[in-house]
């Protein structure tokens, strides 16, 4: 690819521009910071080389952070742009950019790093594991991760955002139609980021498989762990299908094969087939342990133990190998025969019977418990009613005849914001809130918080509702403008007023994290809201130390800590303590998943030689880590001692 | 706990220490999102198979005795592979290495054929561009011989720790991991050869 110097880096847009200026002091400013407080080497010894899955976890859940404000930018500036009929807020061309971005954004670099942080986090201290199976495999996974968003997020400023949406279908992704970096930004950062989610879905499979403490029977895991076993298993039978898929189409982009061209007698639908093979499945990766998150927090709060337990986790199972039987109901209009659009209309609405056993699940589980109405929670509590409009309008959806009319429209949109915005976007407040304390040792602001809850619930609906009326409308997604004669001007600017309530609800939430950072009381115990049930709330300390349990717990039954409350045991008065072996930290994976990026980078503009010497150093840090047989060290009974006496102190 | 030396002396060596089991089970859930993996380019190779455009089909291309040729190689090499584990259980290294020595150059025979006929066929015109039909031909095979290639390089750099180290329960559960690799490459093969190939000079 021959670029001149001015289409390499953007130029010519004040919007790009102002991020561009941004993005370059902001850099300077945290390098600046890093140098002065000389924080370069603790953060590289005690962070970005830590195989520590609690450290995973917390930088995991900055970067989605990082990223929901992003891809929040994103999604107001698509909603500015269609506030009113006629607005030249962005041209047409960069309306595609944006909304292709922000959904790749929102999905694969907000939703599931969100969760995979929540579960790095919290999964090993319920099944009372000291880490997890794989601890630098879990350093790498992260680091790919990282690694992929940054290569996507440069893209608008390097060389043009992709802007075939988040679908990415051929024809219109074929060099043909998208010429130009952009689209091989999409395959390339999007692979290197799979491949970190298929590493992080083997070792958490394995961990909760073999690693789970004493007497903890798979029949007696809490249910936020349960849930995250079974996306591990869902991404690991799905994920190698989207590896394929975006590798096959770099090829027809970068060698010239023609799989998906119109030219060569390629068949563009078999990209939309395993797009979608992987991309069902992938909603329910970021919905299940949604799931597992509002099981936790309601029974948590209503004190009572999850009704139903064994329900739930059939319908579970249920869910995760009905999600493999739907994928067609995303091109019902896409030329099937009626046979095909039947059979998968059937399978599609058989999901929701799982899904509302769950729903009932969760309100019998209220049913006469003595709730306390924390922030966590409410968000939990916002979630049924919103979640069942987007299950319903879903089963709508369903209906194969039906969904000629609602294909492509915003009613369409509305269902899917509906269910990943009320479904896994409030678990992931309703998580970071509720286990707040034991990543930080402090709660947020309750007062802050509900205020931040009930803007984003609020403008969250503002936002969505009307927009399963502009959809029966007849107004289709992805237009950038529209006429006054259109008739759909009043609907769009409620809903970009209510986008712009979620912002505002997001800037609040980020306030409360610095304002509880500074005045909020540290917490004392490791049962932070003294309700706990599970054995992430048996820790000494309200922060865990780096071995989590200095004497693994037992377990008898369901709601571990619970009983031990109940039963007056101390998990903590057991001082019988050995000395603990733990992993070591390696600079490996960091260093590996730099390289992965530059070699993408240079296929990104098909500068060849640029792949090659990344890929050639790949392959030397794998031999370095081949060669690696430093088997971890052990903590002394004496230093877990001293740890223990200091808890909390 | 997962890196604990509880060592179980009374099982074969690679599942001996926590670590080794661990990694044995890793592998083995790799295994299931590799089958994943091939899976889909299978699929995706019968949903292009008729889609020859102006190009050959099939049967104008393949030649029999070359494919028989590789899959000999390939079916030998997973047996010497085999033997090669035996060996480890007997706790004799210099058997596991010499076994894996000619595992490995049955591997890179099966590697220079398969090279062979890529290039011939693209001297007679038929490349990634031809047709999707051919397009989906080279991936499929391409990254079933990638895998074979990776597995070499891997091999040998465990056959170097080997000969430093010696049979312990880390390397034996590396080596007894790399068989399970090997074998794997070798099943996928054989549904290449009775999908891609047999049935390719059937139709
Ligand atoms: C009751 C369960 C559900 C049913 C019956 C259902 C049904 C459907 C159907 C039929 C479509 C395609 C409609 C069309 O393209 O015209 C669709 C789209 C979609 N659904 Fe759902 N759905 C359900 C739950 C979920 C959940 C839990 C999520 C995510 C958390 C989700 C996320 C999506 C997304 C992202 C799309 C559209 C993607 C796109 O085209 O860009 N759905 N749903
Ligand atoms: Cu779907």
């Amino acid at each position: 690819m021959d670029l001149k110097w001015n289409e390499f880096i953007i130029t010519g847009d004040p919007l790009i521009l102002g991020a561009q200026i941004s993005i370059l002091l902001g850099g300077i400013a945290v390098v600046a910071a890093l140098t002065y407080f000389k924080k370069w080497s603790w953060l590289w010894k005690e962070w970005l080389t830590s195989v520590d899955h609690k450290k995973l976890g917390i930088m995991y859940i900055l970067s989605a952070l990082l990223m929901l404000f992003r891809g929040g930018i994103d999604g107001l500036m698509i909603r500015t742009q269609l506030a009113k009929p006629g607005m030249e807020f962005l041209d047409p061309q960069h309306y595609n950019e944006v909304f292709s971005t922000h959904g790749v954004i929102m999905i694969l670099f907000m939703a599931m790093p969100f969760l995979i942080g929540l579960i790095n986090y919290i999964v090993p201290l319920q099944i009372g594991a000291r880490d997890v199976a794989f601890p630098y495999l879990n350093n790498l996974s992260f680091w790919t991760f990282f690694v992929g968003m940054a290569l996507f997020n440069i893209s608008f400023i390097i060389g043009g955002s992709p802007d075939a949406g988040w679908t990415g279908y051929t024809p219109l992704a074929t060099n043909e139609f998208s010429p130009g970096p952009g689209q091989n930004y999409y395959l390339l950062a999007i692979q290197i980021a799979g491949i970190g989610t298929l590493m992080t879905g083997i070792n958490f499979f394995v961990t909760i498989l073999k690693m789970r403490t004493k007497g903890m029977t798979l029949m007696k895991m809490s249910m936020f762990t349960w849930t995250s076993l079974i996306t591990m298993l869902i991404i690991i039978f799905a994920f190698p299908v989207l590896t394929v898929a975006l590798a096959m189409q770099t090829f027809d982009r970068l060698f010239g094969s023609v799989l998906f061209t119109l030219q060569g007698d390629g068949n563009p639908m078999l990209w939309v087939n395993l797009f979608w093979v992987w991309g069902h499945p992938e909603v329910y990766i970021v919905i299940l342990p949604a799931f597992g998150i509002f099981s936790e927090i309601i029974s948590t709060f209503a004190r009572k133990q999850l009704f139903a337990y064994k329900a739930m986790v059939v319908s579970i199972v249920t869910i995760s190998v009905l999600s493999f039987l739907v994928w067609v109901h995303h091109f019902f209009t896409m030329g099937n025969s009626a046979e095909a659009n039947s059979f998968f209309s059937i399978t599609t609405m058989a999901i929701s019977i799982p899904t509302g056993v769950k729903i009932f699940n969760w309100l019998f589980t209220m049913y006469r418990g003595r709730i306390t109405f924390t922030t966590p929670m409410l968000w939990s509590l916002a979630f049924i009613p919103n979640f069942v409009i987007g299950g319903v309008t879903g089963v709508m959806l369903a209906m194969a005849a039906a969904d000629y009319q609602y294909h492509n429209t915003y009613f369409l949109v509305s269902h899917f914001h509906y269910v990943l915005i009320s479904g896994t976007v409030f678990a992931c407040f309703a998580g970071l809130i509720y286990w707040y304390p034991k990543m930080f040792g402090h709660k947020l602001n309750e007062k802050i918080g509900k205020w931040a809850f009930w803007i984003f619930v609020i403008g969250f609906n503002v936002c969505f509702f009307p927009q399963y009326f502009l959809g029966l409308d007849g107004m289709p997604r992805r237009i950038s403008t529209y006429l006054p004669e259109d008739g759909w001007t009043g609907l769009n600017m409620i809903s970009t007023i209510g986008a712009f309530m979620m912002g505002l609800a997001f800037l609040i939430f980020v306030y409360n994290i610095y304002y509880s950072w500074r005045y909020s009381p540290r917490e004392k115990t490791g049962d932070a809201w003294g309700l706990g049930r599970n054995l992430e709330w048996a820790t000494t300390s309200s922060i865990p130390p780096h071995y989590n349990f200095a004497v693994l717990p037992e377990v008898t039954g369901l709601d571990p800590y619970w009983d031990m409350k109940e039963k007056g045991l101390d998990q903590q008065k057991n001082t019988d303590y050995k000395p603990i072996h733990m992993p070591s930290n390696s600079s490996t994976p960091a260093i590996m998943s730099a390289l992965m990026g530059m070699a993408a980078f240079g296929l990104v503009f098909q500068w060849y030689w640029v792949g090659i010497v990344g890929a050639v150093g790949i392959f030397i840090t794998m031999i370095v880590r081949s060669f690696d047989y430093n088997d971890g060290y052990y903590v002394s009974v004496e230093e877990i001692k001293e740890t223990e006496a200091k808890a909390n102190k | 706990m997962a890196h604990d030396h509880n060592v179980n002396p009374n099982a074969p060596l690679e599942y001996q220490s926590e670590a080794g089991r661990l990694n044995i089970t890793g592998f083995w859930t790799f295994l299931g999102a590799e089958i994943a993996l091939f899976s889909t380019l299978f699929a995706s190779y019968f949903a292009l198979q008729s889609r020859v455009g102006d190009g050959p089909t099939s049967i104008e291309m393949f030649e029999a005795g070359l494919v028989m040729i590789m899959t000999m190689l390939l079916l030998t090499s997973s047996f010497t592979c085999g033997l090669a584990i035996h060996e480890m259980r007997a706790n004799n290294v210099k058997g596991v290495i010499g076994w894996m020595i000619i595992t490995l150059i049955l591997g890179a025979g099966f590697i220079g054929y398969e090279l062979y006929e890529f290039v011939h066929y693209v001297h007679e015109g038929v490349t990634l561009g031809t047709s999707a039909h051919w397009s989906m031909f080279f991936i499929l095979l391409g990254t079933h011989g990638l895998h074979v290639s990776i597995g070499i390089g891997w091999i040998i750099l465990l056959l170097i720790q080997l000969a430093r180290r010696g049979l312990t329960p880390k390397t034996a559960s590396k080596v007894f991991i790399s068989s399970l690799y090997w074998h794997f490459l070798d099943v996928v093969w054989i549904f290449i050869f009775t999908c891609v190939y047999l049935m390719g000079m059937v139709n």
